[in-house]
């Protein structure tokens, strides 16, 4: 009962045989072991789950496996490039944008894509971009302060 | 001092940021098996039968447990708080059992465990067992729960009654002085059930280990070490000794995950039973179902005034929501963290706190961020802004007015309380002076009054605040009805080539525990930070520990370092006067050396931790090594306090209010890292914030939560809320080595009722006299109380 799907994950191509009801996000954790991608719901409301498909931030609850054949994908453990934080990781290293860590990972996968839409985003605008993700540590204050850095950063 | 005071990155960021934190459920071992929980989905009913065949025999599923499989001795999940009845009678305990057997008593109540290959099979499996259930009338308002009649939680809790208890000053008198008052302001409210919700979901696995019968437990925890003690010695009667408990990296807690909860109990017992390793994780409508959740009071107080405005009594009366089922520490959140907290800053002379705490058919509560204090706080400060309100005086002048004189523990005596607290130290005049300050008020009155007049509601609220930190000590909350001590333990082990492992028994969750107490070790022992490693959460390399709640971590964890520390470097100086030929008392320790006083002659630390461990050329009679642990039990709680502002307007067409600015001014204490804090203030006010303006567990009538969902119950999302502004004074805890007083809570305990009473405020002055608007003050409920 299995499908074959070929992605590329990462920068690497991948090829696995999955369930047609499993969804990304279980593709991802279980069979890739890129647990930096996090369940945080079942409802598609909370983000943690976000990664990127086609350079979009997705949730990866939403879509199942098995309709991301064919398609690049890029999780948290693809951004930093030869161990150096991208600048948006840095961002929120740098601003305290993270607390228990949870969230963080797919946070920073939608100011990738938010940032790549609005390279000069207003405070309202992130905090309209983030509307997608739950943070129960900061309050935002400093995610928001983060994706004005790393925004900063990349203009320059 | 290079480190302690200084905004340092956190050590543990890039691991996280690189998506290599490691959760429980981000850990997969050889012949893992999943567990699902089969629950109630319904508040109340009599289980007549339950079916378990079909689910059995579904490929994949490897055992269905229900509750008659359980050993009849495993009676449950224990409370770990005794509270007495005014009578003196011990609280009503009922089991709270891993599986139900007869009676299902909240939504979401756990009454069968399948176990299969993979997750989805378990769930699969569990759609084939047939529960036969009776259902029962449900209760779900923690008052109501107490009237002739209604439905009982547990048939042999009357008047579902677990307790009650009383503090303070004799009734009489606190009723003769409101009687006697020139003022009193009355007000009945409720401060909702709400749901912690950390973003990560509550995970276990429990593995068995056959070669040495040693049992693991893999869990998102804030105390691994009580969780071990609490399942081996009052549940699974297991050899403590035999378990190793780990809370690996935990993606939140709140409170949420101080407790020992079923699961934890059935992974373990289970994985001896089936002989490979068991992971349950809970998928988020189980979360709101079963993790802990909070508040939950229904209250009505009195506060008198004299004709100047000092307040001359306070009286309050709740009844307590415990929830179905007494969890680890409930008793303790609207009794000793509650009633003990309605001194508030105020000189209030009488007070007495009534507490009458029912169960209901309805998720358990116990400690959510705060516990206990924010109920205080909301009591006081929504009183005293109303009072305002009502005499037509300034609130920041009443509270001025009533505000307990400076004292530093020191030079003055702590602060004694009418509801058996001692403050350590407090100055309550700057941190309102700072906020007014900030939130320009002068002029805010004069656009508030502009506004006003041109039909918009604009509203300013206060909240000044104190909380209690760091409960103990142990003697004293032994007494109060503890089955715990609250000390904390550190280790302090110099490795021979000078770098140092620390092993705290404090547990992070999001607090920055590895970069704040490196800072701590690299500043006290003059090393490098990147010498220091904190080591937490894993009981087989902790050697015990209380884990991290009530904003303890720094003050009781830290402080058991600092004593380590101490008995490390007087060790060294010992080794150190035997190298340079001198005496410990003629060296000094500064910046990683040992000098002999007014010499140039000194000696590394690098040099004298190896010594101890090539100890060639020693000390007579002094043991090799270098390796120090301490229990820390701290003489009394700490008290942060600060001032709250909030500034909301009101759209009058719909009531929805939109919250312009949050002023927050915090004392807590010396202050080790200030983005740290900072940050911890920032989360703690959105939780408080999301109390007022969004949060609440809706239970309907058949005790069915009907909002429970990320879709259906509202948390803050970063366009609800403005960027905040935060700053702080610092008075300094006299009787922690490290000054520090906490800073996790406080943001949660002060802002709800500034966000209120902004609110009130506005109506007020648009005419609209309302005492009071349910929370969460959604615009339909803003706007049917506008409509008179």
């Amino acid at each position: 009962m299995g499908h074959s799907i070929t992605l590329t994950v990462n920068g690497t191509s991948v090829t696995k045989e999955v369930e047609a009801r499993e969804l990304l996000v279980h593709f991802v954790r279980d069979h890739l072991s890129l647990t930096g991608t996090h369940i945080g719901c079942d409802t598609s409301s909370c983000g943690a789950c976000t990664i990127l498909v086609d350079g979009k931030a997705t949730k990866s609850c939403t879509m199942l496996a098995v309709q991301a054949d064919g398609s690049t994908i890029m999780t948290i453990e693809g951004l930093a490039s030869n161990g150096e934080l991208h600048p948006i990781q840095e961002g929120f290293k740098e601003n305290h944008g993270l607390q228990c860590g949870f969230c963080t990972p797919g946070m920073v996968m939608t100011a990738v894509d938010l940032l790549q839409r609005n390279p000069n985003p207003t405070e309202h605008e992130i905090r309209e971009g983030l509307e997608g993700n739950y943070c129960r540590c900061t309050g935002y204050h400093n995610i928001v302060k983060s994706i004005q850095h790393a925004a900063t950063k990349m203009n320059t | 001092m290079t480190y302690i005071g200084k905004p340092i990155k956190r050590i543990e960021d890039d691991r996280f940021l690189k998506g290599l934190g490691k959760y429980t459920d981000d850990i997969k071992l050889p012949g893992m098996t999943y567990a699902y929980i089969l629950r109630s989905p319904y508040a109340h009913a009599k289980i007549n039968g339950i079916d378990i065949a079909a689910a059995k025999a579904h490929p994949g599923v490897l055992a269905v447990y229900v509750g008659s499989d359980i050993p009849e001795a495993v009676a449950g999940v224990p409370c770990g708080w005794q509270v007495n009845f005014k009578n003196g009678d011990i609280m009503k305990e009922p089991p709270h059992p891993l599986l139900v057997r007869t009676k299902v008593r909240h939504v979401g109540d756990g009454v069968a465990m399948i176990i299969a290959e993979d997750r989805a099979t378990a769930k699969d499996a569990a759609d084939l067992i047939d529960v036969d259930y009776d259902v029962l009338d449900a209760v779900v308002d923690p008052q109501k729960a107490t009237a002739a009649g209604a439905p009982l939680v547990h048939d042999d809790v009357p008047n579902n009654i677990a307790f009650d208890w009383e503090l303070g000053n004799p009734k009489e008198e606190v009723a003769a002085a409101l009687a006697s008052a020139a003022h009193v302001t009355e007000l009945s409210f409720v401060n909702q059930k709400v749901i912690p919700n950390a973003i990560e979901p509550r995970a276990a696995i429990g593995i068995h280990d056959a070669a040495y019968d040693k049992y693991t437990l893999y869990t998102s925890t804030q105390n691994p070490h009580l969780i071990r003690l609490l399942m081996c010695a009052f549940v699974l009667g297991l050899p403590e000794h035999k378990v190793r408990v780990v809370g690996p990296d935990v993606g939140g807690g709140f409170g949420s995950k101080i407790f020992h909860y079923t699961e934890e109990a059935l992974v373990i017992w289970a994985s001896k039973k089936i002989g490979r390793p068991i992971k349950w994780t809970a998928e988020r409508s189980e979360s709101f179902m079963t993790d802990a959740h909070g508040r939950d009071h229904v209250t009505t107080a009195k506060m008198g005034f004299d004709a100047d405005g000092k307040i001359v009594a306070l009286q309050s009366n709740t009844y307590a929501g415990m929830g179905a089922y007494l969890s680890s520490f409930a008793p303790a959140v609207p009794t000793y963290l509650h009633g003990t907290l309605l001194q508030g800053l105020y000189t209030t002379p009488k007070i007495n706190v009534d507490v009458t705490a029912t169960f209901t058919n309805t998720t358990a509560v116990d400690a959510y961020r705060g516990a206990g204090r924010p109920e205080a706080t909301y009591l006081l400060e929504r009183l005293i802004d109303l009072a305002a309100l009502e005499m037509k005086v300034d609130p920041a002048a009443l509270r001025r007015k009533n505000f307990i004189p400076a004292f530093d523990g020191v030079e003055q005596e702590g602060y004694v309380t009418q509801v058996a607290l001692q403050y350590d130290s407090g100055n309550y005049h700057p941190v309102l002076d700072k906020a007014l300050e900030m939130v320009g008020y002068e002029d805010f009155r004069k656009e508030q009054a502009a506004a006003a007049a041109n039909g918009k509601l604009m509203g300013i609220g206060f909240s000044t605040y104190i909380e209690a930190c760091g409960i103990a000590p142990s003697a004293v909350v032994g007494a109060l009805g503890a089955r715990a001590g609250l000390f904390e333990s550190a280790q302090v082990q110099v490795q021979p080539t000078g770098k140092v492992t620390v092993y705290t028994g404090s547990h992070s969750h999001g607090q920055g525990h590895e970069t704040t107490f490196a800072q701590v070790v690299a500043d006290k022992m003059g090393i490098p930070m990147e010498d220091v490693e904190i080591v937490h959460g894993d009981s087989d390399s902790v050697a015990f520990g209380m884990g991290t709640y009530g904003s303890r971590s720094l003050a009781v964890g830290g402080s058991a370092i600092v004593k380590s520390i101490e008995k490390v470097l007087e060790k060294g100086a010992k080794i150190a006067a035997h190298l340079l030929e001198s005496s410990p008392e003629d060296l000094e320790y500064a910046e990683g050396k040992w000098t002999v006083k007014g010499t140039d002659k000194s000696v590394a630390f690098g040099d004298v931790s190896l010594t101890a461990y090539v100890p060639h050329n020693y000390p007579e009679g002094l043991e090799p090594g270098m390796d120090f642990s301490s229990f820390y039990d701290p003489a009394n709680f700490t008290y942060p306090f600060g001032c709250h502002i909030a500034i909301v307007e009101i759209d009058p067409e719909t009531g929805k209010v939109d919250l312009k600015r949050f002023i927050a001014v915090d004392d807590v204490g010396n202050v080790i890292n200030p983005m740290i804090v900072d940050g911890q203030i920032h989360g703690g006010l959105a939780q408080g914030i999301g109390q007022a303006l969004f949060e609440e567990a809706m239970y309907d009538e058949t005790g069915q939560l009907i909002n429970g969902s990320y879709m259906d119950y509202t948390m803050p999302r970063a366009d609800d809320l403005p960027s905040f502004e935060v700053d702080r004074t610092v008075t300094p805890c006299p009787h922690n080595p490290l000054g520090v007083k906490g800073a996790g809570e406080a943001g949660c305990i002060g802002s709800t009722p500034a966000v209120v009473n902004a609110v009130i405020d506005a109506l007020w002055k648009g005419g609209h006299e309302v005492k009071d608007i349910r929370m969460p003050m959604t615009p339909e409920r803003v706007w049917t109380a506008m409509q008179g």
